[in-house]
């Protein structure tokens, strides 16, 4: 199976996020970059898709945020083709806006399914992956954990989460685009050896995709951090005063018996 | 049908409207008594008429039916949205930030060229478009954006509105789809549930929470031992489930069980949205993180900035202590 994925790189929030100084965006120039985490599933189910019914796997990506160690670390761990899509601005097109140049990218390599990760945190109009499929013109379900070769050749079988650990079982006829939340397996680890083979092996392939501003219909007038923690009662000390305390509050509720 | 009207889709989960329903009409009521419009609640799928009376707080009750709908798959449901909102023209469409939100909500957007946002706590007019207030980075960022044109297409976060008893004119209107629906090509097979046998967390009085703070497979051991101390079990957050650390039956939040413990310890769980979505109504909330800013501390009675594999053993040896 020929599958196409989508990653992208988005703001680490173990780091504080900043704002500009006009206050309408994160500060991105502050930001460090990590691969959004349900794109990292989508590479890992896009694998192992291709380890049990043979296939090839291409990465695309818009050069932004640090992309090249995430697509090494992709070619690392199995990906056949790596595609970069330019980023001439400082920050990245909105989902929406984005879908258009990604369904450019993706147009040419023919894809029979393309994995996208269902969400990133930094969206505000989110989504990609149901823009992409609108725009590839492909059917799309979302919300995805775990995909297997279907019954039938030309399909495959998507489990589709609901509340209450159900999940729906959706027979897929490809071509399709998934908008994936969690893969088959956790996503592999590589050693780092690997990494700097795949930097040395690994040839990007340039996109010819451009980026165009869509028109403007959601604009943020104003960022601003949640209001810091208006309701717990925070409890200072030693981990050992901290531990006592928990304690002595379980006890008078009764908790501990 | 007017640009005043707010539409609202309506979720059922089992026999029963879901929770996010109500929250949601709600919040139709609050923005349609400022616009002056009516609440539009909208019902795919056979049946629909059954819930009506469920559905007072709407003014009308779109309840659409077609064999199609019997079972969810993201083309039929589409269509279906996507003609009672071209037919009625709402200002705004709220749609929850469910399994089925996160699809429909998306291609309607795309379909209508329509704007769409999501993780939306609040919204208010502003002039002919509306203000929204959506969250965003795992609860850790809130953004006030203007929507410009109508329908806007709003995802709505869970937990943002609160039910109130308001009710609105309540009729029910029952309508077929103007040409039978296509099935397209993602058709709904079988409900697959989870294997029976371990723990209902649901039923638990003392719940120990592990988030990826918890680092290790390893240390989900000293969870159990606290759950053992305390008669209580185990359950965690996604991205443990993920990594195959503890069974999807232990997962809380959007697409795990919703608790309602007389204790909830998180530990090492930042509070994203979908996470609070599951435990927000426990009893008693305890959180440990060492970031001061994870947004469990926000629905958290008492909170901790501590190490959480540091805070175990002490925990264990307090409880210890005072069982004596
Ligand atoms: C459609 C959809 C459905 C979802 N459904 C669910 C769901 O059902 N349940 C769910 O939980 N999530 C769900 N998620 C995922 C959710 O958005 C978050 O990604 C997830 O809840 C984060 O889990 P976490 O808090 O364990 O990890 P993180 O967000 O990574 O947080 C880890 C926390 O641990 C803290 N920490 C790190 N080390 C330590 C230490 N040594 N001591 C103390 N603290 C430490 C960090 O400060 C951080 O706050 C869903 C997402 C989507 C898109």
């Amino acid at each position: 199976m020929n599958i196409v994925v989508v990653v992208r790189q988005v703001p680490d929030l173990i780091e504080p996020l900043e704002i500009v100084p006009s206050g309408d965006a994160l500060d991105l120039d502050a930001a460090s970059f990590i691969l959004n985490e349900s794109d990292d599933h989508a590479l890992e189910q896009a694998l192992l898709l291709k380890e049990s019914g043979g296939g090839s796997v291409t990465v695309v990506a818009i050069d932004f945020g640090d992309v090249d160690n995430t697509l090494y670390t992709a070619a690392a761990k199995g990906a056949d083709r790596i595609v970069k899509i330019a980023c001439d601005g400082d920050t990245p097109p909105a989902a929406r806006d984005s879908a258009a140049v990604y369904a450019e990218a993706i147009k040419p390599l023919r894809a029979e399914l393309v994995l996208v990760g269902v969400q990133a945190h930094d969206e505000l109009d989110g989504g990609l992956s149901p823009f992409l499929a609108a725009a590839l013109e492909l059917p799309y379900v979302g919300v995805i954990r775990g995909v297997k070769a279907g019954d039938a050749p030309g399909t495959v079988a998507a489990c589709k989460e609901f509340p209450g650990a159900v999940m729906a079982r959706m027979n897929v006829k490809l071509p399709a685009v998934l908008g994936i939340l969690g893969a088959d397996q956790p996503p592999r680890y590589v050693p780092v050896s690997r990494i700097r083979g795949a930097m040395k092996t690994t040839q990007f392939e340039e996109s010819a995709a451009t980026l165009a501003a869509g028109e403007l219909l959601l604009s943020v007038s104003r960022l601003y951090p949640p209001a810091p923690a208006t309701r717990a009662e925070m409890l200072s000390g030693s981990e050992e005063e901290i531990a006592g305390r928990i304690a002595e509050i379980l006890a008078e509720k009764g908790l501990v018996k | 049908m007017s640009a005043q009207d707010v539409l609202v889709l309506a979720e059922t989960r089992g026999d029963a409207l879901a929770d996010v329903t109500f929250e949601l009409l709600a919040a139709g009521r609050e923005l349609a008594r400022t616009t002056g419009g009516q609440v539009l609640a909208v019902l795919l799928g056979p049946g629909g008429a059954a819930y009506a009376p469920a559905l007072a707080a709407a003014d009308r009750i779109i309840a659409v039916d077609d064999p199609r709908l019997a079972e969810y798959s993201p083309e039929p449901f589409a269509s279906a949205l996507r003609e009672v909102v071209e037919a009625e023209q709402p200002r705004a469409a709220l749609i929850a930030a469910t399994s089925i939100g996160w699809d429909v909500a998306p291609l309607l957007a795309a379909r209508l060229d329509a704007p769409l946002a999501t993780g939306c706590q609040a919204i208010c007019p502003d002039g002919d478009g509306l203000m929204v207030t959506a969250s965003f980075c795992g609860g850790k960022m809130t953004a006030e954006c203007r929507v410009a044109a109508s329908p806007a297409i709003l995802m709505m976060l869970p937990g943002s509105y609160r039910p109130t008893g308001e009710t609105g004119k309540g009729e029910l209107e029952q309508r077929s789809p103007a040409a039978p629906l296509e099935p397209g090509a993602i058709a709904f097979e079988q409900w697959i549930y989870p294997e029976a046998g371990d723990v209902d967390i649901t039923q638990q009085d003392v719940l120990i929470a592990v988030g990826r703070g918890i680092q290790q497979q390893d240390n989900v051991e000293l969870a159990e031992e606290l759950a053992q101390a305390l008669g209580g079990a185990v359950c965690a957050s996604r991205p443990v489930v993920d990594q195959g650390w503890l069974p999807a039956t232990r997962q809380v939040g959007k697409s795990g069980m919703t608790v309602k413990p007389k204790l909830y310890l998180a530990l090492g769980v930042s509070g994203a949205p979908e996470h609070q979505e599951g435990m927000k109504d426990a009893e008693l909330i305890i959180a440990v993180n060492t970031d001061p800013k994870a947004p469990i501390f926000d629905v958290a009675h008492y909170g901790a900035e501590v190490d959480v594999l540091d805070l175990m053993p002490a925990l264990g040896e307090a409880i210890a202590a005072r069982k004596g």
